[in-house]
């Protein structure tokens, strides 16, 4: 069974138990040896191919010296026949069949070793492919329940330091109210920032004797003493607008 | 192979430039698979777990459980979440039991680099998600 498919099936069933074992313990040992065996064989087929492919390789160099050694005895036996020496022909003919046949058997010896490359080749294919497959299958139980066994400690540990998860939109709500204090602490910095920016700016004004406060005290002055000659009172809004 | 811990040296610091200075603080969880919290400031309801096993390095963040989701819009959120998966960059959602997850995997040989540039991700893309998926949830 693929361990995709063990997966979904144990995902149907309790939580618990896929922080336990998607793939048991012996199964995981199992798949472990056959990764060793694979690739022992591996090592094995790579090696063996390599002796195959060298003997392949040799007889056909072999069936290609015999091959050339045939068109120079034909030769040599169609010169026999022209210059009328018969059986000198004859014995060439009886070499050429004695090449054929070891031509025969080298050709045949060729195409066996070349069958058995492909074969190596496949055996090699297909170790390799289980392994792959095996470690990503360790790979995934392993994970699964990694993550599992991760999400149970966190789940404890929050338990076990008094604080609740709280609830998302809880959380959210929380964070949101952070980031609002926050926004509007620094709305408020900004314009006590202005604000003092102000007041002092309106002091410097009123150093330089410039502005509405500048000469208060001199126009109170003046208005003190008109009524102190007796003159019109005029009232405190009729002073001389600054 | 290096430890869990060993591979994570030093990431609390590139989490934090990454995120523009938020402080970044990092918590083994103790169990019998390696795990470390990592808690990053104003989302601190939002941590991001990483774990590992031989053959990944899983960064997870806690989206919501099963309970949470309103019934009547439950294989619509499924079915936003399947079609989600392949645009949210280097995060996917899953399930773990009856928790739903954010998640980006690694290669168990990854650098601190990436795998801080992955918590990074997960930590703005689970903000995302939940802000933008909220509607189905309790």
């Amino acid at each position: 069974m693929s361990v995709i498919k063990k997966l979904v099936s144990l995902l149907r069933g309790s939580v618990r138990e896929i922080g336990e074992s998607v793939v048991d313990a012996n199964a995981t040992r199992i798949y472990e040896q056959e990764i060793l065996d694979a690739k022992s064989s591996i090592d094995q087929a790579k090696h063996e191919l390599a002796g195959v492919m060298a003997k392949e390789i040799q007889t056909a160099r072999a069936m290609e010296r015999l091959q050339a050694e045939i068109l120079r005895y034909e030769s040599l036996a169609v010169e026999a026949l022209n210059k009328g020496q018969e059986s000198l022909a004859e014995e060439v003919a009886g070499k050429v069949a004695e090449l054929d046949r070891e031509h025969t058997e080298q050709t045949n010896a060729h195409a066996a070793f070349a069958v058995q490359v492909g074969k190596l080749q496949a055996l090699i294919k297909n170790a390799e492919a289980k392994i792959r497959e095996h470690e990503r299958e360790i790979s995934v139980a392993r994970t699964t329940e990694s993550v599992y066994r991760a999400t149970s400690s966190i789940s404890d540990n929050i338990a076990s330091t008094g604080s609740r998860l709280s609830t998302a939109r809880e959380s959210l709500e929380r964070i949101k109210k952070r980031h609002e204090d926050l926004a509007d602490r620094m709305t408020a910095a900004d314009s006590l920032d202005k604000e003092f920016g102000h007041r002092a700016l309106e002091e410097k004004l009123n150093a330089a004797g410039i502005g509405d406060n500048a000469d208060r005290q001199r126009k109170i002055m003046a208005r003190i003493r008109t009524r102190a000659e007796g003159g019109t009172t005029p009232r405190a809004g009729d002073e001389p607008a600054a | 192979m290096k430890t869990l811990q060993q591979q994570l040296r030093g990431i609390d610091h590139v989490i934090s430039s990454t995120l523009g200075g938020l402080a970044v603080q990092l918590q083994p969880i103790p169990g019998d698979v390696p795990v470390v919290q990592v808690s990053i400031a104003e989302r601190d309801e939002l941590p991001i777990f990483i774990t590992c096993s031989d053959a990944q390095i899983l960064c997870m963040c806690f989206l919501w459980t099963e309970a949470e989701i309103r019934p009547e819009g439950r294989t619509r959120l499924l079915e936003t979440l399947l079609d989600l998966n392949p645009s949210v960059p280097l995060s996917s959602f899953g399930r773990v039991g009856d928790r739903f997850v954010l998640f980006g995997a690694l290669s168990r040989d990854s650098r601190v680099e990436d795998i801080a540039a992955d918590v990074a991700a997960l930590s703005d893309n689970a903000l995302d998600a939940l802000d933008a998926l909220s509607e189905f949830l309790n």
